[in-house]
């Protein structure tokens, strides 16, 4: 339990997670708000909530994941904690699953921004499923996240991929706009994603619609990422130490 | 002669000494795909939304991404000196301090340019964005004029940078709420009061209001007020930031608070 109390704790003295966090999810959800409410779609203001909430909690999953292994690299802690009996996978794990609960500030953030200066109400079409939802989906994110970090244990600059996958995740995963408006290669893509399958349910959950396929999905890809990202940080740990290239920055 | 030095040569070698993302496998992914999808998503949220047009979104989002170098790359210009510890040494030459200021300066508005004028090509390429052919020169000396002041804006933070703690956090935070309170995606008439006063007084809003009208067939004469405007704001931030950054080095050496982090 320790493991995943400290990196949370750590992060969120930060200013950068304080930022990805809290202020830049308020600022997306005040665009949001604001262009919701002088367009003429539909869509309630409420859905924009959740959906820059949940692009909060990408965003911190995709620079803490990137982070878990670069600071590590700048620390120059990497090493040590490679050389350690406990399997890589557990000292990552936690770190990912921490940063994307961290973003569940963003969530509660927006939510309470859109109440407090919009009026947005907070009506539950089904309020313990939307419960459920929450944790399932920042499960599905810190996954992802180790699926991510494990890719970034070869690649040296791994905090500028991350800026490079934030807005693309966040389009593709249908978190603010629908997926059926991108370009249909996008569609099939998007069912890969937990996050599309997280803020399915979450939306149902929220506005009205069966939650439970959403969930089920939500839980089978996360299952899938904790397979994959164990399977990748093992292959990718060895060519890195095989290559001399952990500590490189 | 050698203030000339200072602020050509020096103005480079510090470009390639403190922009942390010079290296291409930095600056490709943060300086020119961020940008890429982050007009591709304001525009697709506009078309979703209905509130404007896609020129709205492309203009706002691709003259608004010059920020990632005058904004992010214009405080690591001043700021980096104090955290990689060379701004003592610095400081102890007698160099011209406006051309030390200003000439590190320039590489950072070059690369503004360049970014935005990729931002334009996303535009074009794809999401169907075709301003006529004639209207590129005065689209480009919009934008041009609008990187100067929004570069001058980074000078001020990373001249506060030479005080303050986490100034990139600053930067960061400044990055996000021009994209607010600048009218990039949100008409300035559809903010409440107190935020549209703020976007007028920071660079970028008539910049990129200029750059609309332009894209939308305005001549240079049309939108001169708009240039002038944001041509102001660019010179009150620079003689902002050289005065900051005047009085920072000062109180430094008064309080030898140079290189404390």
């Amino acid at each position: 339990m320790g493991r995943l109390a400290l990196p949370p704790k750590t992060l969120s003295t930060t200013g950068f997670f304080v930022l990805t966090a809290v202020l830049q999810p308020v600022i997306f959800a005040s665009i949001a708000f604001f262009i919701f409410r002088t367009g003429h779609h539909g869509a309630t203001l409420l859905y924009a909530a959740l959906g820059a909430g949940l692009m909060g909690i990408w965003s911190s999953t995709l620079f803490g994941s990137g982070g878990a292994i670069q600071w590590q690299r700048w620390q120059g802690t990497l090493e040590v904690l490679v050389t350690a009996p406990v399997p890589f996978v557990l000292v990552v794990l936690p770190l990912t699953l921490a940063t994307a609960s961290i973003g569940l500030y963003s969530l509660v953030a927006t939510l309470v921004w859109g109440r407090l200066l919009f009026g947005i109400p907070l009506h539950l079409a089904h309020p313990f499923l939307f419960a459920l939802s929450i944790p399932a989906t920042v499960v599905g994110l810190g996954l992802l996240g180790l699926l991510l970090a494990s890719t970034f244990v070869l690649y040296r600059h791994a905090n500028a991929m991350s800026n490079l996958l934030e807005y693309p995740v966040w389009l593709v995963t249908g978190l603010i706009v629908p997926v059926s408006l991108l370009p249909g290669w996008a569609t099939p893509l998007s069912w890969l994603l937990a996050p599309t399958w997280g803020v399915e349910a979450i939306r149902h959950a929220a506005l009205g619609g069966p939650v439970l396929p959403a969930l089920g999905m939500t839980a089978l890809l996360s299952v899938v990422y904790l397979v994959l990202g164990a399977a990748f940080l093992e292959l990718f740990l060895r060519l890195a130490r095989e290559r001399a290239t952990l500590s490189l920055t | 002669m050698t203030s000339l030095r200072v602020f050509g040569i020096g103005g480079l070698i510090a470009y390639r000494a403190l922009f942390n993302w010079i290296s291409p496998w930095i600056y490709i992914p943060t300086m020119l795909g961020s940008p890429l999808f982050q007009i591709v998503f304001f525009t697709y949220l506009g078309r979703f939304s209905g509130t404007k047009s896609d020129a709205f979104f492309i203009v706002g989002n691709a003259v608004q991404v010059c920020a990632m170098s005058s904004v992010y790359g214009a405080t690591m210009a001043i700021a980096n000196e104090r955290w990689l510890g060379t701004l003592a040494p610095l400081l102890a030459t007698p160099a011209s301090r406006p051309a030390l200021f200003l000439g590190r300066a320039v590489p950072y508005v070059a690369n503004g340019l360049f970014v935005s004028a990729f931002g334009f090509v996303v535009g074009w390429a794809l999401l169907d964005f075709h301003p006529r052919g004639g209207d590129v020169p005065a689209l480009a000396l919009v934008v041009f004029v609008t990187v100067l002041s929004c570069t001058a804006f980074g000078l001020l933070l990373g001249s506060i940078g030479l005080r303050a703690k986490d100034v990139f956090f600053a930067a960061n935070l400044a990055y996000f709420l021009m994209l607010l309170f600048c009218g990039v995606n949100v008409p300035l008439e559809s903010l409440p009061g107190w935020m549209a006063a703020i976007g007028r007084g920071l660079p970028l809003t008539h910049g990129i209001a200029a750059a609309r009208e332009v894209a939308g067939g305005a001549s240079l004469a049309d939108v001169a007020r708009l240039v002038w405007t944001e041509l102001g704001i660019g010179a009150a931030y620079t003689a902002a930031a050289y005065g900051l950054f005047r009085f920072f080095e000062a109180e430094a050496r008064r309080r030898a608070s140079l290189e404390t982090l």
